[in-house]
């Protein structure tokens, strides 16, 4: 009988120092914080984190920061969290910023099995790297490789113990795509249903894309 | 006051019918101030096209913000999506309007808003995307910085988000169009006169014969 259900601690033991991961969420709505807090517990470090935005002071991934466990953010806007500024100004914290649907298009890519697109956003200003432009149907375009990961961490509103997913308003956010662009994808909810109780129609990510499942037994206050 | 002056002179530019998309900070406090019979689709990037003002009684949706942060509500039909489909429409050029702030902008309609190197740098966030590719491009922002220099330069200074996408610009002491002969005034702020106005703008204005107030 299939069934991905795992406690908390042995999904996030198997994250090793040094991975990549991919974070789910757009501020507060859809960051598996439950996931961060257990990763804060277990203490894996020189960790890459793929996540919009830092979310905000002393919350989500800004404590797995604070507590030095990152080496680099990949990201899109910190313009909220004025401590993450700070570090990457004294530059304790490497971050790579990319245009937002950029980022989101990169990872999509990738959940997508594909290698790079073709985009000419930004093409006029200082983050484009020269060595990536073509010429392409008479336009100058920027070729933008695909971001992968090792892991996934995703904030589900409801799933089923085969790992169909579904998110809640804008919560679904950046979690659809992380989940199909990471080798490991660990999921968390709060609402764990019943197969009987699954709608095929309602479900945003296959259970195809899903590793693990985790129940977290209540929404803190940070969600 | 100043505040609620650019964002009723903001208000103004908008039309039934548009999709419309407001930056973090002074444009997102125009969901705040929209009149309730305006049909208008206000789209949040991180995933919302149908954004509507939270009434003080109704319950939080705590899955549910504006790209600031705020907890707000949907109007009838609204639709929830995933980031890159949020983008997709963003670079499709399916937004009619995007209001967003600027630490500078320029006589040629060049924006900077996301980084002042070593200092703030918040980030690009949605505005390379939207400043590129929505076919009209509101900027919202003081005339002047706490010091008193102009945003309003001949030529940007800060990293760029990008080249020549601005179409009107709104402060607290002008309405401003950017067009291929360079920035006209198109109303000045009741009580300041052009002199004044002039003295402190870097940029070079052109000062056609009727100009409003507001």
């Amino acid at each position: 009988m299939i069934n991905k259900q795992i406690a908390i601690e042995k999904a996030i033991a198997a994250i090793p120092n040094g991975a990549t991961i991919m974070v789910g969420g757009f501020g507060d709505p859809g960051t598996p914080f439950s996931l961060i807090d257990e990763l804060l517990k277990q203490g894996q470090r020189n960790l890459v984190i793929i996540k919009n935005d830092a979310n905000e002071d002393a919350i989500g991934i800004s404590k797995l920061i604070k507590n030095n466990q990152v080496d680099k953010l990949i990201t899109s806007h910190i313009g909220l969290n004025k401590t993450v500024i700070d570090l990457m100004n004294r530059e304790k914290l490497k971050v790579e910023f990319y245009p937002q649907g950029i980022l989101a298009e990169k990872i999509r890519n990738a959940g997508a099995g594909c290698f790079g697109f073709l985009t000419d956003i930004g093409i006029d200003t200082e983050i484009i790297d020269k060595s990536r432009l073509i010429y392409f149907q008479g336009k100058e375009l920027i070729i933008e490789p695909a971001l992968y990961a090792d892991f996934a961490l995703i904030h589900a509103r409801r799933a089923d113990k085969y790992g169909n997913l579904t998110y809640g308003s804008s919560a679904m956010n950046f979690n659809p795509l992380m989940a199909m662009a990471a080798n490991q994808v660990i999921v968390e909810t709060y609402q764990l249903i019943s197969s009987a109780e699954q709608s095929p129609e309602s479900v945003h990510t296959p259970s195809a894309f899903v590793d693990s499942i985790v129940k977290i037994d209540s929404l803190t206050h940070e969600y | 006051m100043t505040v609620n002056k650019i964002i009723s002179r903001a208000i103004q530019e908008l039309k039934c019918g548009q999709i419309v998309n407001l930056g973090i900070g002074l444009p997102t406090k125009i969901l705040d101030h929209i009149p309730p019979n305006m049909d208008i689709f206000f789209q949040s990037e991180n995933g919302l096209l149908g954004a509507k003002k939270i009434a003080t009684d109704a319950p939080i949706n705590y899955d549910l913000i504006d790209a600031g942060g705020a907890y707000i509500d949907t109007r009838n039909g609204a639709s929830f999506f995933d980031s890159s489909v949020s983008f997709a429409m963003i670079r499709r050029g399916k937004i009619d309007v995007t209001i967003m702030g600027a630490f500078e902008v320029d006589q040629e309609g060049s924006l900077a808003n996301w980084k002042i190197p070593g200092y703030f740098s918040p980030g690009i966030g949605g505005a390379m995307e939207l400043a590129q590719k929505t076919p009209k491009v509101i900027i919202l922002c003081s005339h002047n910085d706490k010091k008193g220099n102009s945003k309003i330069l001949k030529k940007c200074k800060l990293p760029l988000t990008a080249k020549k996408c601005i179409n009107r610009i709104i402060t607290d002491k002008a309405v401003i169009d950017v067009t291929e002969k360079g920035l006209i005034l198109k109303e000045i702020a009741a009580g300041l006169t052009v002199a004044e106005l002039i003295e402190q703008t870097d940029a070079e204005l052109i000062i056609p014969q009727n100009i409003g107030t507001f």
